[in-house]
């Protein structure tokens, strides 16, 4: 099994870019690799157990189920149901922790997954560098660093 | 309840923050409410269950328990067992978490906790602010790295010309110092100097120091010879460099030894009372030396002055397959005695056979007591040497036979406390509790007993097998080693040649 971790401070309470985050269908918002998202099925984007559907600046198409979304913790995990990837089982968590010295945002994403062996140090690079930091440099882009 | 939660990004990597964090033993150094911790129990600092005791500043005491540590996820749970300071059920997390977004360090501190009605702002603020935020930032200023403007300071600083104190005739060398009674991580590779010898004194440079588990009970502070900040160890061996005047019985290049108080022995060059270094024979190197001396010292005084074993008593031996356990088998074997070690394990029995141990016998259906008696046709043992303790003493003083003689001397397995002595009515038997110092606190007597001890390992009576051999740096290893029970026979610390920096 494979596992992704990226970590970022980011300068805003955590409140703030909870705001953001907790919406499944906003990654069009603040994700720059992602070009469009719906959620399948006309569901609240808060619901745990919808799909977003979302296509990627590359035209690359991926479905992703909500697993978990906590407004306590700050954290959503979602599982991929489809992807040009090529990895099984991947679920990925995002949360936000608040930095009381000075009123900033401590943010972690992790993700596992299978893949084949051949592909993975790639595979980890790519979705760490590319999308999870990516995302993490919008965010410090956005709210500060 | 009231919760206190604290975060910061420390600008360091998670590994050097968490070096820092991870001594639950450690905060005297570097947090500054907290005066002096120390640990009960001679625990280790990350042995669960173990209880910091915190000297604060303002003089308060506070006990504080290790509930969990993770070196996986970088966190530890503590709870204040008691306090000077009215925090009831506290419970506290100190979790760190890799930022690998420029390598740092999030660290987050919370606890939960009651205290008396109307204190609940009052003390939440200390926690938070005197305790959390001001760890915070007394860390911070430990492992940050320097500004740019900080750098420029320091490099300009150590490129100035350094004025040196003239070293006059001192030699440098390393040495293992404690700061503070503790777990073997407290043994820290130090520089040393060892001064000009004065009258009466001599100058060692030793080649092999001898490991005892008594250095150990000195580590932690159950035994109160060593105060801290100090060099551990007891016997060593070496190359006399220079004597002071009035010194007549070592002379410069002869090798020499000594197994006593004072402690100090943990290092590469020392300077002290020659009355307590006697010249080695040529037949006993340095090492075996300090190997042999203070338990072959040991065994020659419970074996002939305690106790003087004779042909055809039966001696029952702890642990004989242990330092003093094998060279006391091995030697009352040769003075005639019947030999039955008491062992733990089927290794260790073979061990003890191989010391000289006629008999060795281990947990079974029956007691110890029984066995003894079985083996010995109800006779019991003659003399009986004992350094188990507490867990020992009661089947011992079963075992013993009519007028039989306990010689009580160590407590591995804890403090034997108090005890009846009427049992020992029950054998009309004799109970001493030796100690080695008075023993060995003249040049005569300790002369007289490493002779007797030297001649024994001439003669092969007694073999001195050195298990396992440490740089003098990696003393906290052989400490380990020497408390998980995983050596065999003696060990030793191997000092650095000259020229060898400390680091």
């Amino acid at each position: 099994m494979a596992r992704v971790y990226i970590s970022s401070v980011i300068g805003a309470p955590a409140d703030r870019i909870w705001q953001t985050i907790r919406d499944f269908n906003a990654l069009p918002d603040w994700v720059p690799a992602v070009r469009e998202s719906r959620i399948e099925g006309g569901q609240p984007a808060d619901q745990v157990g919808c799909v977003r559907a979302f296509r990627l600046q590359d035209g690359g198409f991926l479905r992703e189920r909500l697993l978990a979304l906590s407004d306590y913790d700050f954290s959503v995990s979602y599982a991929i149901l489809e992807s040009p990837m090529g990895v099984e089982n991947y679920i990925a968590t995002l949360k936000l922790a608040p930095i009381t010295d000075g009123n900033r945002t401590f943010a972690e994403w992790t993700a596992e997954f299978d893949c084949d062996p051949a592909n993975e140090a790639e595979l980890i690079d790519n979705i760490g560098t590319n999308v999870f930091q990516a995302a993490f440099d919008a965010l410090k882009a956005r709210f500060g660093a | 309840m009231i919760r206190v939660v604290r975060s910061t990004v420390i600008d360091a990597p998670i590994a050097a923050v968490w070096e820092i964090l991870r001594d639950f033993n450690g905060h005297d150094r570097w947090h500054p409410i907290v005066r002096r911790s120390r640990l009960e129990e001679s625990k280790r600092t990350d042995q669960i269950g173990c209880v910091r005791n915190f000297d604060l500043e303002d003089g308060a005491n506070v006990r504080e328990r290790l509930l969990s540590l993770s070196d996986n996820e970088r966190r530890f749970r503590y709870t204040i067992v008691d306090a000077d300071i009215p925090l009831h059920d506290y419970v506290a997390d100190v979790e760190l978490k890799p930022v690998t977004d420029g390598d740092r360090t999030f660290w987050r501190w919370s606890s939960a906790f009651n205290t008396p009605p109307g204190q609940e702002q009052e003390l939440a603020a200390l926690v938070a602010t005197e305790v959390y935020e001001a760890g915070f930032a007394a860390v911070r200023s430990r492992v940050e790295r320097p500004s740019a403007g900080e750098r420029q300071m320091r490099e300009a600083a150590q490129a100035a010309p350094s004025v040196r104190p003239a070293a006059g005739a001192a030699i440098e060398g390393a040495a293992i110092v404690i700061e503070r009674h503790g777990g073997a991580e407290e043994l820290r590779l130090a520089r040393t100097e060892a001064p000009p010898p004065g009258p009466g004194q001599v100058r060692l440079r030793q080649t092999a120091v001898g490991v005892n588990y008594i250095d150990v009970y000195c580590r932690t502070g159950y035994f109160d010879l060593l105060k801290p900040p100090g060099v551990p160890g007891l016997e060593a061996a070496g190359v006399v460099v220079d004597t002071g005047p009035d010194v007549r019985h070592l002379a410069p290049g002869q090798r020499a030894a000594y197994a006593c108080p004072p402690l100090g022995a943990y290092a590469s060059v020392r300077t002290m009372d020659a009355s307590l270094v006697m010249p080695l024979p040529d037949h006993i190197d340095a090492e075996t030396a300090a190997a042999a001396l203070l338990k072959g010292v040991t065994a020659e005084f419970l074996l002939h002055r305690v106790h003087a074993v004779a042909p055809g008593e039966t001696v029952l031996v702890y642990a004989p397959a242990g330092g003093v356990g094998r060279i006391l088998c091995q030697w009352a074997n040769r003075l005639g005695a019947t030999v039955i070690g008491a062992t733990s394990t089927e290794e260790k029995a073979r061990a003890s056979r191989a010391a000289g141990a006629h008999h060795v016998i281990v947990p079974g259906e029956k007691s110890l007591e029984e066995q003894v008696r079985d083996l010995t046709d109800g006779h019991g043992a003659d003399v009986i040497y004992d350094a188990v303790g507490r867990d020992s003493f009661a089947h011992s003083v079963d075992a013993l036979a009519v007028r039989g003689h306990l010689v009580s001397f160590g407590q591995a397995s804890g403090d034997i406390g108090s005890q009846d002595i009427s049992v020992l009515a029950g054998c009309s038997a004799t109970l001493s509790r030796p100690n080695y110092v008075h023993y060995t606190d003249t040049p005569e007597k300790f002369g007289a007993s490493a002779e007797r001890l030297f001649d024994a390992i001439e003669r092969r009576i007694v073999t001195i097998e050195i298990g396992q051999r440490f740089d003098l740096k990696n003393a906290a290893d052989a400490h380990r080693a020497l408390e998980s029970r995983e050596t065999t026979g003696s060990t030793v610390l191997i000092p650095p040649h000259d020229g060898e920096a400390a680091s």
